[in-house]
């Protein structure tokens, strides 16, 4: 990549003001450094990925209003996690995890566990138990 | 309160970047590049059994920490590093570190990192700061993949630190406590092994490594369009395109700083060979920008022609042969 050549498009960088490093040749062949505002590549990348994460995100809620899935599902994937992930976070087995996405298990939890899902999720438990997103 | 007089330098990766500007902070003047290519960070697998945000696990780097690892032991730089299991005491020997003016390294999730924009925010927790300062119950840290120094709470330093899942850093700092005097450090030394390990790495016979995963992941792009369709090949071939390009690798998944690296190396070493070698790289690296450009226009427009993919995979295969010369060449060198 010539230092010409680093690619300056609009991308989500914009938003918080940064700008990434890259290693580029310049005139002589020599190696430099020079800033990037984003490639377009980066950001169909980027883009596509989290619209299907907002489309699996849109998917879990529906499964939560018409009582296939538990709140705790829903705000999983919202806060970009997998079982495993919100396993270690709760200090939990994973298959116990999964049991409390069944809304029938999910009725009978424990305020402090409700609690604790809250604060990993970082919202209010009234949000889990009124679920109205 | 106090304040280290620290001069951040942006880079294009976190742990390289840490990593040289701890060294120089201490003393030794080093670049990104040198670290890089000293701990052998340019690398590549294909872990098929791994998955990571429902794709195939592939990797333009090795283990997080090992590039760090390895270049300090070759400078003999000695590394303290701790870890905790109270949020207290890990925040207690940070502050006793400032107290003493020690530029401290920090493991952290990115997710908790307040100043990346939402779409960077993934579970990834091998990222690494160095934290240089305290301002009231603030902290100052240097992220080197940042243009300039941020400042973060306490708080949410506290989540960064002692995030969850894999890789969790349980709040892992890390500083050095005996540093070499740069006329004592045999560049020339470090540098011949480390290059040394790179051609091994890349020529290594398994399937799924180097070279050798390069060529299988170029032929399983055609096997996924067939078997699990165009919509998750694209899904997979994306989360490649963020381990080359997304992930501070400074361009062409780390072959732009190897390549600068071998400049840098050629006139330490004066081997002018490696000057040519790293322009061979740079172009290599181009490719590597096409096939990550090519994949994304295929993604984007739903194109489900296979014709397309078997260009792709195609271009990938060409990489693969092209860099399987370039390391058994560079290899004839050492």
């Amino acid at each position: 990549m010539k230092k010409e050549e680093i690619p300056q498009d609009k991308s989500s960088l914009e938003d918080k003001n940064i700008r990434e490093l890259c290693y580029a040749v310049d005139e002589n062949g020599e190696y430099t450094t020079g800033l990037s505002t984003g490639w377009k590549a980066k950001s169909i990348a980027l883009d596509l990925t989290m619209q299907e994460l907002n489309e699996r995100i849109e998917k879990a809620k529906k499964a939560v209003y018409n009582n296939k899935k538990s709140p705790i599902y829903y705000f999983m994937l919202r806060s970009k996690m997998d079982i495993s992930i919100l396993a270690s976070y709760i200090e939990k087995r994973r298959w116990i995890v999964k049991r409390h996405f069944k809304p029938r298990v999910f009725k009978r939890l424990k305020p402090e566990t409700l609690q604790k899902y809250a604060d990993i999720f970082e919202i209010n438990v009234d949000q889990i138990t009124n679920f109205n997103e | 309160m106090n304040k280290i007089d620290f001069n951040h330098r942006q880079s294009a990766h976190c742990e390289n970047g840490v990593a040289a500007n701890i060294i120089k902070y201490n003393g030794i003047d080093i670049t990104e590049p040198l670290v890089f290519g000293m701990g052998s960070g340019l690398f590549f697998v294909y872990i098929p059994f791994l998955r990571v945000n429902q794709a195939p696990a592939i990797s333009y780097r090795p283990m997080p920490g090992s590039i760090f690892a390895r270049t300090s032991k070759k400078l003999n730089v000695k590394i303290k590093r701790k870890r905790f299991k109270s949020i207290e005491k890990s925040f207690k020997a940070l502050d006793e570190n400032l107290e003493k003016g020690i530029p401290t390294g920090l493991q952290v999730g990115v997710y908790h990192l307040p100043y990346l924009p939402d779409e960077y925010r993934f579970h990834f927790n091998a990222h690494n700061i160095l934290v240089y300062g305290k301002e009231g119950e603030d902290y100052l840290i240097s992220d080197p993949t940042m243009e300039t120094p941020s400042k973060i709470s306490k708080n949410q330093l506290a989540k960064a630190r002692f995030t969850k899942g894999v890789f969790a850093p349980k709040g892992h700092m890390y500083y050095p406590v005996s540093m070499p005097l740069e006329k004592d450090v045999n560049f020339e030394k470090a540098i011949l092994s480390g290059v040394k390990k790179t051609t091994r790495d890349m020529l290594a016979p398994p399937y799924f490594v180097g070279v050798n995963g390069i060529e299988f992941v170029a032929k399983r792009i055609l096997k996924w369009r067939k078997k699990e369709g165009a919509k998750r090949t694209n899904h997979y071939l994306m989360q490649i395109i963020r381990m080359q390009e997304e992930i501070g690798t400074g361009g062409g998944g780390f072959r732009f700083i190897y390549a600068a690296f071998l400049q840098q190396a050629s006139e330490i070493l004066n081997k002018p060979e490696w000057f040519e070698f790293s322009h061979e790289l740079t172009a290599i690296g181009d490719q590597w920008r096409d096939f990550a450009l090519q994949s994304a226009r295929i993604a984007k427009n739903r194109n489900k022609e296979e014709d397309a993919y078997h260009e792709i995979s195609a271009t990938l295969s060409e990489i693969a042969k092209k860099e399987r010369a370039f390391f058994k060449n560079l290899k004839k060198t050492l």
